[in-house]
């Protein structure tokens, strides 16, 4: 406090000079009467507690459902049973096939948390993303976050670049990632905000200068390169192993912490750029800050499983629709029911077809397409043009 | 009523001090010259016509605009150097149009206001100074409401909450009154004024002069980026000075009951109109 500011509590010591004066303070005294915190509702909904315990069971569940299902069928009691033994806890039955504990610590496993790791990563990108933008259409996938540092991890492959051994190719992808973003920004800005038309036609240019690259990478990459970057376009979470998990994991923690850590001055900022600095937002830095971790996150996603779209448009608006726009329980949310719908996805694009592996992009932007299409019809509508 | 006088026991320091201030933009000068003391304990009203230079000046006040001439202190230190946490805790600003990005409850807009004092002693009457500045914008019934969902004059007696919530030493209100009722805008004034006696100090930008001679001590006639006049209502409310500057004809005639100014435009048949030059 500054040593010059006046005593608070001088509002009812003032000579009343109108009878609007006396009457507001005569109302103030009421509620302080009234002990004032009574007649406000309370800043975190009761539902949000809710969401985030339906989330978490969910994503228990759905993960010893995932890991148990496939060519090789592990009842989920087994699947716990199995991890239990493995933390050293003597709980509930073992896998009754012989292979089924090998099946799921060195396939499913991986896939399983890999899978959580992307979903979490990918939600918390675009809630942070849409914060920042201050649109809620902002999404890496469809402003070609994603595509930007499929371009940059792709090169590596090509190029055979390793100077960081598993590393490099996140690394590529993260500073990929960020150059796309900055630059998205910095395009799709004007006088303080983001018009939805402006972000979706730079998203449509970025995206068309990325596939552009993409395709001169797989012109130049030699066979094997060129599969892998196919395989990746389409996204897939097929052949994750533990190295991979930890490149990723770590990456996707700091991501979602740092975002949770934002998630304050996020909601500020969507009061406009001015307002949030009147608050006391350091706007540069914020948007800096987020849109590293943007970069972060969206890099994270991207190194070993492609392109995954729409998963950071859907959850947040899922979230926002149930629990409100605060986004200090709509980026944990989003981390939780992003892992949930991923999660959900790979479990279909694994068993949908015998035998086959779907690519899970394709499965994400089979939903997420109708689902953007929606969301843009119903963000003109309520915004009253396409501003 | 007659123009309103502080309570005598309201001491009147200087917290802004602007020491011939000029803005350029794009070459064009919208403000210069001006020289303004913003105190407390009083309701400064910034008036003038259409790029008069009002808003400018405010954003400058605020601190969002440094001027690219002359000198804006708080209380001898430059307004520019104070940091952005601090000079949310000395400062709150209405702007004229809110928009939001997401659809916050109103009370969660007001909450925002709290947030400089995250961390300090302050904190801890949150819930309080919220519950009272939705009490005193007259938004208490709209508290669980989509902030989109409200008509114009409703955001902007909200978003009024939430500068009230965050407790400034200094208010600055940019045309407050613009979408309000009658009573509404009498109400948000008269808090505006209550706060003004309770310490702090008040800048509104006004453009019906009739309400800046009921509620401001003080009223700033802005006219072409420059200081016309500073004074007492009774004093810079005066037809000549108003009728130069608005290019119209103006009376300021007194309430034949309560003896409060009236500041009136002078109507011409529409049929004597000439097209504005």
């Amino acid at each position: 406090m500054t040593p010059t500011a006046p005593p608070r509590d001088a509002v009812e010591d003032t000579s009343p000079a109108s009878a609007a004066d006396t009457a507001s303070a005569a109302a103030l005294a009421a509620v302080r009467a009234a002990d004032g915190p009574a007649v406000l509702p309370p800043a975190r909904p009761a539902r949000a507690t809710a969401l985030f315990v339906v989330l978490t069971l969910a994503l228990v569940v759905l993960a010893l459902v995932s890991a148990g299902l496939g060519q090789l069928s592990i009842p989920p009691d087994q699947v716990l049973g199995s991890v239990l033994h493995r933390i050293g806890l003597d709980l509930g039955p073992v896998p009754s096939h012989p292979n089924g504990d090998a099946a799921l610590w060195t396939i499913r496993f991986p896939r399983v948390v890999m899978a959580m790791a992307v979903g979490a990563a990918l939600a918390t990108a675009g809630a942070l993303m849409q914060g920042v933008f201050g649109n809620p259409l902002a999404e890496p996938g469809v402003v070609g976050v994603s595509s930007g540092a499929a371009v940059a991890a792709c090169s590596t492959i090509v190029f055979g670049i390793s100077f960081l051994g598993p590393w490099t190719i996140a690394v590529a992808a993260f500073v990929g990632g960020l150059v796309t973003t900055f630059l998205v920004y910095g395009l799709a800005r004007s006088g303080g905000r983001t018009e939805v038309v402006t972000l979706v036609l730079t998203g449509v240019a970025v995206n068309a200068v990325c596939g552009a690259a993409l395709a001169l990478l797989t012109f130049l990459g030699d066979t094997q390169a060129r599969e892998q970057i196919v395989f990746w376009q389409l996204g897939s979470l097929n052949g994750t192993r533990w190295p991979y998990v930890a490149v990723v994991a770590p990456l996707v923690l700091a991501g979602i912490a740092g975002a949770v850590l934002l998630a304050r001055r996020l909601d500020l900022l969507s009061l406009g750029e001015r307002a949030a600095r009147h608050l006391g937002v350091d706007v540069e830095r914020l948007r800096v800050v987020s849109i590293v971790v943007v970069a972060l996150l969206t890099a994270a996603a991207v190194a070993f499983c492609g392109i995954i779209a729409f998963v950071g448009l859907v959850v947040p608006h899922l979230v926002r629709m149930a629990v409100g726009p605060g986004h200090r329980v709509l980026v944990p949310a989003s981390a939780l029911g992003g892992a949930v719908l991923l999660l959900a996805a790979d479990l279909v694009a694994r068993t949908a077809v015998p035998y086959a592996d779907l690519p899970i992009g394709m499965l994400t932007a089979l939903v997420g397409g109708p689902f953007f299409f929606w969301l843009i019809r119903r963000t003109r509508r309520s915004a009253g043009g396409w501003a | 009523m007659s123009a309103p006088v502080a309570a005598p026991s309201v001491t009147r320091t200087t917290v802004l001090t602007a020491r011939d201030v000029g803005v350029v933009i794009d070459r064009a000068t919208i403000l210069g010259g001006v020289d303004l003391e913003v105190r407390t304990g009083e309701v400064l009203a910034l008036v003038g016509p259409n790029g008069a230079g009002k808003s400018t000046l405010l954003g400058v006040l605020a601190g969002d605009r440094v001027p690219t001439s002359g000198s804006v202190e708080w209380q001898g230190e430059a307004l520019a150097a104070v940091g952005v946490g601090e000079l949310a805790r000395r400062r709150g600003v209405l702007l004229q149009e809110t928009h939001l990005s997401f659809p916050f409850r109103v009370v969660d807009v007001v909450r925002m206001g709290r947030t400089p004092w995250r961390g300090t002693e302050r904190a801890a009457h949150d819930d309080e100074r919220v519950a009272q500045a939705l009490l005193a914008a007259d938004v208490l019934d709209l508290a669980t409401r989509r902030f989109p969902s409200l008509s114009g004059g409703e955001k902007a007696r909200a978003s009024f909450a939430r500068v009230l919530a965050q407790e400034p030493v200094l208010l600055l209100l940019d045309e407050p009154t613009a979408a309000l009722d009658i009573r509404h805008q009498e109400h948000v004034l008269a808090q505006a004024r209550l706060r003004a006696r309770a310490g702090d100090a008040v800048v509104v930008v006004l453009h019906d002069l009739s309400l800046a001679a009921a509620h401001a001590d003080r009223v700033a006639v802005l006219d072409g980026g420059g200081l016309a006049a500073v004074g007492p209502p009774t004093q810079v409310l005066e037809p000549d000075l108003l009728s130069r500057v608005y290019r119209h004809p103006v009376d300021v005639i007194a309430h034949p009951v309560t003896g409060d100014l009236l500041v009136l435009p002078r109507r011409a048949a529409v049929h004597d109109t000439e097209p504005l030059r």
